[in-house]
């Protein structure tokens, strides 16, 4: 890439204001063959200029020069005769129709209306092909896919598209390392093909190994633009912050307290088979896989999230001679010192258009109301206040609608749920997905803390570093069973990923892999 | 100035200008209008419906749909009218019996679609005949005429004007708006319309909130039943049929979301005030049958379209601020 010509995109100058100011002075250029990729912390204003490069949303103030001639795409059709293309963080996908009709909605091949099946499936087949889900059946409804591939099927729908620039937004969130490579070489593919291509993601790992450049936003302004290959993690994360950042906090030095919980035997079709595990107070178990492997699953049949079904076996123990329990509702577990923080925290976790005080006291009303079942909302803020101070909660005020927060405020409201309700073993679903490097800090702090106070955590992750940087124990699930249980010191990624393929190869697989 | 805001209802303040504007319009096309029968008339009309628009609110707002009201009304009032003209009981029974046949209905209501998650539109349609059937199997299709047994509930009381019956619907909606806004069930109604998913992770049991929402707006149209009744002196088997409708479009010109997660009962108690003042004003001027269904059903869409923007800028007050600021002169950023 020539640093003297032209770029492709260059924003000048770009502010957004909704009620208050989002963007407030971008300066990018973006080069035709490059990936750039776009760092900061949630709320930075990452997602809004992406709406507003891809006709989301028109600019306040400012101005885009797309190939040098001015560039001011009124709606998402517009952008795209320009060829520029926007795949959403959030899927945009409907469940109901196959996959081949996901893949070219907007486009259906027809002949006076009538759907012409034979042009949809070879469009579809060379769409899958692109990025290795060429083994699923163009005709499978798009609601049996797992989130991963769901995720796929929307990258493969508008990579098959004419783009001069490709905006991802998050990618990688829902994938396996296997179908993060897959992408990767596709995403060379296209720069080679002189696609620019605007990365947002918040995992490192992946930018240093797919970006060319990295420009930083904080606070909805362009801080800094940097080679990506001469900048290190300390860097952005100073630029993202604004501050020096120490080093890693030690989450190490914990002692390990008695049984907190037994799982014996349990077992859940169609996938969870004979899972043993023992929970301990004061640490941190971590549950590794692939995604479909069984992770949520079993969160959700230690919670009794999915109810009692016929044919479920196994049981739990609080402590060593506690009674056999089987949790047939969350109220059960809850009553029995669980608590869940679920993976997708919209659809499971939040009433987005409630307080963040009333999000925070649902799962313990009973302490912010009287005996007759008044709600006390002077408790109720007071209690809301703590926690917005003791997470560092960003918003305006605890009556604010949790919808308005960033992602990792909104996870922090959901955890602040159930540190309100205080429960003694806290199972977190991908408890950091989505959200920025600095939010995340805390949030392991705050595990951290909540291990050594004493409470027993059992956490599922996609991202290996972050379990081997927190937990005390990994247990690996592979095609719904334990497949490995390493302690802290045993493990080594190699073996982690060994061990989560472990049961695809030794018997028939429940789930596609991919 | 600040302080005073505070005790401003903002969020009835919309609703009641429309009814003040109301009011005024036909006031000013008839001459009889603006007159104390009218009121009185008109609010001894109302209470049956007021109940009914009350406990469809509830329903509402945990995004379910009760369709049945309008028959579970007529055949808690044959029941009463049975119990009265035919078994002879006092009215001091008759009544309970009455609103018990509403509470059975809802719960039927409420435990076959909570239980077995089938929508409530559909369970509540198979009520809706149910009940009618039954009224007319109760009073033997005939209208049971049940006199002065009934009649002091309706009739306005000496001196205020006023029914007892309205007395009780406005005590009504005053009970329901505290429950929902400052009891603990209100507030699972509202998050169950709001992520029910959600609700249910965090431990709170389903189950017995929706029954009893269900069960309330079914004492809601018992109650209803008994107001008919006494306004009507008799059971009607026919009665209340279409009611659902006018109740659920008097819940919606309050500004509740068919889709759950918020409502308001005061403002569902002007959307009723809106409908009936609608229907006495366009009679009054001289409006055929048909005219006025047809300005009643555009009033009921305008309504929703208003709130609809209502919602977009910050509430009636941010609405009007906005309406209030386009008309200065644009000031250059």
């Amino acid at each position: 890439m020539e640093s003297n010509s032209p770029p492709l995109l260059r924003i000048i100058d770009l502010h957004k204001s909704f009620n208050v100011p989002v963007l407030t002075g971008i300066d990018i250029d973006i080069h035709a063959g490059e990936v750039h990729a776009l760092m900061g912390a949630n709320g930075a204003g990452k997602s809004t200029l992406c709406n507003i490069v891809a006709g989301f949303l028109p600019a306040s103030a400012g101005q885009l020069l797309l190939a040098g001639e001015p560039y001011a795409p009124e709606s998402v059709n517009a952008a795209e005769q320009e060829g520029v293309r926007l795949v959403m963080q959030e899927l945009n996908l409907i469940g109901n129709l196959s996959v081949a009709e996901n893949i070219s909605l907007r486009n259906l091949p027809n002949r006076f209306g009538f759907i012409k099946k034979s042009v949809l499936h070879r469009q579809a087949e060379q769409a899958l092909a692109l990025v290795g889900l060429q083994a699923i059946d163009p005709d499978t409804p798009l609601n049996q896919l797992g989130v991963g591939q769901q995720q796929l099927v929307e990258i493969a729908a508008t990579i098959t598209k004419p783009c001069r620039l490709l905006i991802l937004d998050e990618p990688t969130a829902a994938l396996t390392d296997p179908q993060i490579d897959r992408l990767f070489e596709q995403l060379k593919q296209l720069k080679a093909a002189g696609t620019a291509i605007i990365y947002i993601s918040h995992r490192m790992a992946e930018i240093q190994r797919i970006a060319d450049r990295i420009t930083v936003m904080r606070d909805g302004k362009s801080v800094a633009t940097t080679d990506a290959h001469a900048t290190s993690v300390a860097e952005i994360v100073q630029h993202m912050t604004g501050e020096t950042q120490g080093r890693h906090a030690d989450y190490t030095r914990r002692v390990t307290g008695p049984l907190a919980l037994r799982v014996v035997g349990l077992s859940r079709a169609p996938l969870l088979q004979a899972i043993d595990l023992a929970i301990y107070r004061g640490e941190i178990l971590g549950i590794a896989g692939l995604i479909g492997s069984g992770r949520t699953e079993l969160l959700r049949a230690l919670f009794g999230a999915d109810g009692a079904r016929a044919g479920d076996e196994g049981y739990l123990q609080l402590g060593e001679a506690g009674p056999r329990l089987v949790f047939t509702s969350p109220s059960e577990a809850i009553a029995a010192g669980l608590g869940l923080i679920p993976e997708d925290r919209k659809q499971q976790g939040l009433l987005l258009s409630d307080s963040i005080a009333g999000n925070i006291s649902l799962a313990n009303l009973g302490a912010v109301s009287n005996r007759w079942g008044w709600l006390q909302t002077s408790r109720e803020e007071r209690a809301a206040e703590s926690y917005r101070q003791q997470l560092a909660i960003k918003c305006k005020a605890v009556s604010q609608p949790v919808a308005q927060l960033s992602g990792g405020n909104q996870q922090k409201v959901v955890i602040s749920r159930w540190l309100f309700r205080d429960r003694e073993i806290l199972l977190f679903d991908e408890p950091t997905r989505g959200i920025d490097m600095h939010t995340k800090q805390r949030i392991y702090q705050l595990l951290h803390e909540l291990a050594l106070q004493g409470k027993a955590i059992v956490m599922v992750s996609s991202e290996t570093s972050e379990l081997t940087t927190l937990c005390d124990r990994i247990a690996v699930i592979s095609n719904g069973a334990i497949s490995a249980l390493f302690e802290r010191g045993e493990w080594t990624p190699e073996k982690l990923l060994a061990a989560a393929f472990k049961g695809y190869s030794e018997r028939p697989s429940a789930a596609e892999l991919n | 100035m600040s302080s005073l805001r505070r005790f401003i209802p903002w969020e009835y303040l919309g609703l009641a200008s429309v009814l003040a504007a109301l009011v005024l319009l036909f006031s000013l096309l008839s001459n009889h209008f603006f007159s104390a029968l009218t009121f009185v008339t008109l609010a001894n009309q109302i209470p049956a419906l007021t109940v009914i628009a009350v406990g469809m609110t509830l329903v509402l707002v945990i995004a379910g749909i009760d369709l049945s009201v309008g028959s579970v009304m007529a055949l808690s009032g044959a029941v009463l009218g049975l119990a009265l003209a035919d078994w002879q009981l006092p009215l001091l029974l008759a009544i309970p019996l009455c609103l018990l046949v509403g509470c059975v209905c809802g719960y039927v209501n409420g435990f076959i679609s909570a239980y077995w998650t089938i929508p409530s539109f559909i369970v509540s349609l198979g009520m809706l005949e149910i009940a009618r059937g039954g009224a007319y199997l109760v009073t033997d299709s005939q209208t049971k005429y049940l006199g002065g047994s009934v009649e002091a509930i309706g009739a306005p009381l000496p001196g205020l004007g006023l029914s007892p019956a309205l007395l009780l619907a406005v005590a009504c909606v005053i009970a329901g708006q505290v429950l929902l806004s400052k009891t603990v069930f209100g507030r699972y109604l509202i998050a169950i319309g709001t992520n029910e998913e959600a609700v249910r992770l965090s431990g709170i049991k389903l189950l017995p909130i929706k029954v009893s929402v269900f069960v309330l707006s079914g004492l809601m149209a018992g109650l209803g039943g008994l107001f008919h009744v006494a306004y009507l002196e008799s059971a009607d088997p026919n009665a209340g049929i279409g009611l659902e409708l006018s109740a659920i479009a008097a819940v919606v010109i309050g500004g509740t979301s068919l889709a759950g997660g918020r409502g308001s009962v005061v403002n569902t108690f002007l959307g009723v005030l809106i409908i009936a003042v609608l229907q006495t004003g366009l009679a009054q001027v001289g409006a055929s049958e048909p005219t006025k269904r047809v300005i009643t059903g555009a009033v009921i869409v305008a309504a929703v379209v208003l709130d609809v923007y209502r919602h977009r800028a910050t509430g009636w007050r941010g609405w009007l601020q906005k309406i209030l600021r386009q008309k200065k002169p644009a000031v250059a950023e």
